[in-house]
């Protein structure tokens, strides 16, 4: 290809502006959180006397380890259940092609464009007379189900593309159905598994709507909605906010720096398909 | 093959349940007056007008200035330049919304970095807490959106582009065809799948958007920026107005099929 030199700039110069565009406000952020706590600084500005102590504030005023153990173990209750479900599901729909299968999953196309917000209320009146209000499982269970849409139509995916070679080969040396399920076919789909599962992390951590409503209590939450107390009750001490914002989402920049080309590979394959 | 009966109808039923909760939940509860008054409330139909001019941020631009990006990165950066910046670009993608309200929220508050910038470029006189001033309230949350969701729409329309068969290029190339023509004729024709996802994943977020509106304005200043998913939970939750509250969810969920499915339909038939 031959490209003009000037060209090269320019195009370059275009993208190194809008990364500065998108890194500028977590560097205003972080500046800010190290101003002294309660005083309210300008946008980016650097402190005469960083004050690193905020962090520690924060990370205490949030009850930040409760909040960590929290959000780990509604991620660790939704995705493991959904995964199983949404694979057999998909196995099921894709690939053993059980009657009513074409029926079954256009509901589940029906449930990807669904809001959240569409259901949210008679969610709330269900869960108040079931009496899970303000427990993790008000979160976790909705959750699950919410995540069945996507998650079946991605299995289902999978499995309807696979070549039915490897079933009939299977078949032959007499497999039953369970065994061709756990043995042969959830091994291959292991990717399509992890792509989906970290996707359901994720999201599941930064699940705000439910959480906010569902749960009162912060510390019962996940990290967003946790967040969104925080900023209710420090919304005026501007330090101290940015300090807590930063420690919740350095563990989501964690991850996404160590498994970026899963999470967007995950996310855009997701898209695609949906 | 018992498992998967049994557990696969078990799944099926959480499922349905869910809907049926949905579906019964307006039939218990509201007549169809609720309706007759969410369309002639002003305040309630504002809403739905509000997010429609929230579609113009967080669709159409991210997605019209996602294809020049990508189209950018695709030309000028293929090697290492151009997969940092689609790491970088992506981040606020994979952060909390609730995060990315915070940020904002400070960002264009009084003291913030964007009033900062404006004093600093000698256009103090326009400075002011964008948020909290009902001129610019629903443009800095459109501009919110259109932070959150340019890095997806790049990535994506990049994914696509790759794709292409750079034989088209090369001939067009030959043809004497300069990047405008290049960009018209063969890019976007091959992208239209692309495009597709793209303005569905946004449109949904514009119409749905909750998190960011309830962390940066709550809705306000006044009603400036209410968008159907906060008067829902104003409705049930703080007014008790469930009633009212489901009629305006039940018309938001038609309302994004409505708007979905014809782009879904035309962007899967032109893919063949």
């Amino acid at each position: 290809m031959r490209i003009s030199r000037g060209e090269i700039y320019a195009g370059r110069a275009l993208l190194l502006g809008l990364m500065a565009i998108t890194i500028l406000p977590f560097v205003s952020i972080f500046m800010t959180a190290l101003h002294p706590s309660g005083t309210l600084p300008r946008g980016l500005e650097w402190p005469d006397d960083p004050q690193w102590g905020n962090f520690l504030e924060a990370f205490e005023v949030a009850n930040m380890a409760a909040l960590l153990r929290s959000s780990t173990f509604i991620v660790l209750a939704v995705v493991p259940v959904a995964l199983v479900m949404a694979t057999m599901a998909g196995f099921a729909i894709g690939l053993l092609r059980i009657p009513g299968a074409r029926a079954l999953l256009l509901l589940f196309v029906f449930g990807l464009t669904l809001p959240f917000e569409g259901i949210i209320t008679p969610l709330y009146f269900l869960e108040r007379e079931m009496g899970l209000l303000d427990t993790r499982f008000a979160i976790v269970l909705p959750l699950i189900a919410l995540y069945m849409p996507f998650g079946v139509f991605w299995m289902r995916a999978h499995f309807a593309n696979l070549p039915s070679d490897v079933t009939e080969a299977a078949r032959v040396d007499g497999a039953n159905t369970w065994a061709l399920f756990w043995r042969i076919h959830v091994p291959l789909a292991r990717p399509a598994i992890a792509s989906l599962g970290v996707l359901m992390a994720v999201w599941t951590w930064n699940q705000f709507l439910l959480a906010l409503v569902l749960v009162e209590d912060p510390l019962q939450r996940t990290m967003a909605g946790a967040l969104g107390a925080f900023q209710g009750h420090y919304a005026t001490d501007i330090p101290l906010l940015c300090a807590g914002t930063i420690l919740i989402l350095l563990p989501t920049l964690v991850v996404y720096v160590v498994f970026q080309r899963h999470i967007i590979a995950a996310l855009l394959q997701g898209s695609v398909k949906g | 093959m018992y498992a998967v009966f049994v557990l696969q109808p078990l799944a099926l039923t959480i499922q349905y349940s869910l809907y049926r909760w949905n579906g019964v939940g307006p039939a218990t509860w509201v007549g169809l007056s609720n309706y007759v008054t969410v369309l002639r409330d002003p305040d309630l139909f504002g809403t739905i007008i509000h997010s429609f001019q929230l579609v113009l941020f967080f669709s159409v631009v991210p997605v019209s200035l996602g294809l020049v990006t990508a189209s950018v990165i695709h030309r000028v950066a293929p090697g290492r330049f151009g997969t940092v910046t689609r790491t970088v670009l992506f981040l606020p993608q994979v952060i909390p919304l609730v995060a990315a309200g915070i940020i904002w929220g400070w960002l264009l508050s009084l003291p913030g970095l964007i009033n900062q910038a404006l004093d600093a470029i000698g256009l103090g006189s326009v400075t002011r807490a964008w948020l909290g001033d009902f001129d610019t309230a629903l443009p800095a949350v459109g501009l919110i959106g259109i932070w959150v969701l340019l890095g997806f729409c790049t990535v994506l329309l990049l994914a696509g582009m790759t794709k292409i068969d750079p034989a088209l290029y090369e001939s067009a190339r030959i043809d004497g065809a300069g990047w405008w023509r290049e960009f018209v004729s063969i890019t976007l024709p091959s992208l239209r799948y692309e495009v597709g996802v793209c303005l569905t994943v946004t449109i949904v977020a514009a119409l749905a958007a909750f998190d960011i509106v309830y962390v940066s304005t709550g809705g306000g200043p006044g009603n400036s920026t209410a968008v159907p998913g906060i008067q829902i939970y104003i409705l049930a939750f703080l007014e008790r107005q469930v009633g009212l509250a489901s009629a305006l969810a039940v018309l938001l969920m038609i309302l994004v099929l409505v708007i979905i499915l014809p782009i879904q339909r035309l962007s899967r038939e032109e893919r063949r």
